[in-house]
């Protein structure tokens, strides 16, 4: 923190008050030292922070007109799309926004999944991402239900009654969540409480999820420890020009969904009034939750099937442990590549089966996706550790291939020390 | 090369995906609904103010004995193209019923701009008990709450019998009849199952009853053989081919005012044009807005690349 210049006599007086300029230098400025060699992957979790930024202010400002209550909750949405400055325009951005949100933090999860982010000795980051992702889809549920159309009655229905399958207490669970015997104004009100308190919280473990970042820094595309000072830049400008330009560009798809599309990721169905006496022919969760939905789905028996959608989630937690090759980046591991592209491919299938009704081929694919995905975390991955051979490692960051073709040593020897698995 | 690929694949799984919208409509299983070319399509589209008045005009005089329009309000006219004078005379044609006033009772009065549409019933109890127990749904939204909406609205008001052209009822039928022959081909499966398990069974207990064979089905080859219920009228394109609504709109069920010859396709287009306009009335600012951040976002995206390069110019 020593090394934060200024000349501002302004900035002097504070600091020696209080070092703010020095921390924020320490965190995301030239004081912070980063990898050279990230690609454009190593955008996402700034645009996840900057969507969540955008998400909150809308949110708040959404929250300004918005009423909860189960007779009025419809009409004020509509008459923030009708009668509120700009209304539309909020809304739009908020609602397709939790969309953004999820594209862009399921890329830097799997981003994180092919570079082996989550190992050694950045376990502890890892798992405050799974928390962070945990709250997320907490928040997006809820928010789905507040503007009490049918797809959010339906799926507000739906969803927490996943919880009586719950030996013995589901019953009285499900009765508690509800706040009542049905989906009804109580649970309007208490998603519309934690709606608007869980994004605060998401802050909070993201300031974490930061702070575990700053201990070791961000990994890199190869996977190896920089060396020293030649294999690192400071972050400020460096990477907040790139982080920058990034942005840019994830604005221009943004805008071009919220002004020209602004529907597309919606389900028509939430633009009829919540009616508890007449289902929707298919009750389908927002596209982000569709793959959990088809693991959901897919398992035959409802309590076996809850636990394997949360399994889904929870398997992430433990992931640090169950890849036990000690090579980080996937672009020198040829089998695990595979792998990768394959759990991609089985990621996006369940998307597929989780939109369309669990009959016929959708369940056998369901269930041969399902079954893959469990597999490649609780079977491969502690497989490959052991039979791969993984291509050698370069030296350094900043020499990335040795001339010749191959390592001097042996090959599946790591360059370098590294970490114990 | 690598990373590029990743990234492809993620980006795929968030937007291969078709929208739900789609999926809705593939699951009902219908004829593809006729898709019209709409002014307000595309990014530049905007509302075609004639199709609007003389959407509103189908909307008042013909529509609205059973549908409400509850979220738009006289005042919101003006976007159709009307002033100040002519949406007053609009709104005054309209009796509304406002108090308590200071004697506590409730009285009617003629609109104001300021007054939404009123429902044709006073309650959803009402509206359902004169109409055969369906209480027609408000329209405000109508045009949003379907998939492919504007389209849907005028497949729905064109796709009467006689109405309807036959290549889609010959669609239709063909598709019935495919189903009904899917349906008998596995009960006559699940039929020589049970005969296979009798025929075991009957050699030890004589009393063993025989299942009885699935009748072969009959094509469908009229609107007679769908078989729908005698309360509904069909409708090529309302899921179940079999609606409650009676054909609303027959040639001239209009005299329009600026003299388009009223066709049921052009009342049927010119009421989807409206009923877009009432569900999505900001489309137009919407678009606007849009290509104009569109291109500041471009050009300051540039702006930044330009900055990360020169930034960069040393590293690597």
């Amino acid at each position: 923190m020593s090394g934060f210049q200024t000349n501002s006599r302004v900035i002097k007086w504070i600091e020696h008050r209080m070092p703010v300029f020095s921390f924020l230098d320490h965190a995301v400025g030239s004081g912070y030292p980063a990898p050279k060699n990230l690609s454009y992957m190593w955008n996402f979790g700034s645009l996840a922070g900057m969507t969540l930024v955008i998400m909150i202010v809308t949110g708040i400002l959404l929250a300004m007109q918005y009423t909860a209550h189960v007779d009025y909750a419809f009409d004020s949405v509509e008459r923030i799309m009708r009668d509120v400055n700009f209304g539309w325009l909020l809304r739009y951005i908020h609602m397709n926004g939790a969309s953004f949100f999820f594209i862009v933090v399921y890329i830097h999860i799997f981003r994180g999944l092919y570079y082996g982010s989550y190992k050694a000795p950045r376990e502890l980051l890892w798992m405050l991402g799974v928390v962070i992702l945990i709250l997320m889809m907490a928040t997006a549920f809820m928010g789905y239900v507040l503007p009490w159309g049918q797809m959010s009655f339906w799926g507000a229905k739906v969803i927490t009654n996943l919880f009586s399958a719950v030996p013995i207490f589901g019953e009285g669970i499900v009765t508690w969540l509800w706040g009542g015997f049905t989906v009804d104004n109580p649970t309007l009100n208490r998603f519309y409480a934690l709606h608007y308190l869980l994004p605060f919280i998401i802050v909070a473990v993201v300031v974490l999820h930061i702070w575990a970042l700053h201990q070791f820094g961000s990994n890199n595309p190869l996977g190896i420890d920089p060396n020293g000072p030649q294999d690192k830049i400071p972050f400020h400008p460096y990477y907040t020009a790139k982080d920058a330009f990034g942005l840019g560009v994830f604005l221009i798809l943004f805008a071009a969904v919220v002004f020209f599309l602004p529907n597309y990721m919606g389900h028509p169905d939430n633009y009829i009034p919540a009616d508890p006496l007449a289902t929707p022919a298919h009750i389908v969760p927002e596209w982000y939750f569709l793959p959990f939905y088809a693991i959901l789905r897919s398992i035959p028996d409802k309590l076996l099937g809850v636990v394997a959608m949360f399994g889904s989630i929870i398997v992430l937690f433990i992931l640090p442990w169950l890849d036990s090759s000690p090579v980080k980046s996937g672009k020198f591991r040829p089998i695990f590549r595979i792998f990768f592209v394959l759990l991609i491919i089985d990621v996006v299938a369940l998307g597929f089966v989780g939109a369309n009704p669990p009959e016929g081929a959708w369940l056998v694919v369901g269930r041969i996706a399902t079954a893959w995905y469990f597999l490649h975390f609780l079977v491969i991955l502690p497989l490959l550790g052991v039979f791969e051979r993984p291509k050698p490692l370069p030296t350094s960051i900043s020499e990335p291939v040795l001339k010749g073709g191959g390592s001097p040593m042996g090959s599946g020897a790591p360059a370098k020390p590294m970490e114990k698995a | 090369m690598r990373k590029g690929l990743v990234f492809g694949l993620a980006a795929l799984a968030a937007i291969a995906s078709p929208p739900a919208a789609d999926r809705a409509a593939a699951a009902e299983g219908g004829p593809p609904l006729p898709q019209l070319e709409w002014t307000f399509d595309g990014p530049f589209g905007t509302y075609d103010r004639h199709s609007l008045q003389r959407g509103l005009q189908v909307y008042r005089e013909v529509c609205s004995v059973c549908h409400g329009l509850k979220y738009i309000a006289f005042r919101n006219l003006a976007d159709l193209g009307y002033n100040e004078d002519e949406i007053e005379a609009i709104a005054a044609e309209y009796i509304v019923t406002d108090g308590p006033n200071d004697e506590g009772d409730m009285f009617e009065r003629p609109g104001l701009p300021s007054d939404y549409f009123p429902s044709p019933f006073p309650n959803e109890k009402a509206a359902a008990a004169a109409n055969g127990g369906a209480a027609p749904p408000d329209l405000s939204l109508m045009a949003k709450a379907r998939p492919d909406g504007a389209n849907y609205v005028h497949a729905i008001l064109t796709g009467y019998e006689g109405l309807v052209p036959d290549a889609v009822l010959q669609w239709i039928f063909e598709h019935e009849t495919q189903k009904r022959i899917d349906a008998y081909e596995l009960a006559h499966d699940e039929y020589l199952e049970k005969l296979d398990a009798y025929n075991e069974k009957v050699k030890s207990d004589p009393s063993a009853r025989k299942p009885v064979e699935p009748a072969r089905p009959e094509p469908v080859e009229s609107v007679e053989d769908l078989g729908l219920a005698e309360t509904s009228n069909f409708n090529a394109y309302f899921p179940g081919y079999g609606i409650a609504m009676a054909q609303p709109l027959y040639e001239d069920s209009v005299a329009y005012a600026d003299g388009t010859p009223a066709t049921v396709d052009q009342m049927a287009q010119d009421v989807s044009h409206f009923l877009m306009w009432a569900a999505e009335p900001k489309l137009e600012d919407r678009k606007h807005t849009g290509i104009k951040v569109l291109i500041f976002l471009v050009v300051f995206t540039g702006v930044l690349y330009a900055a990360k390069r020169k930034v960069w110019k040393d590293v690597h």
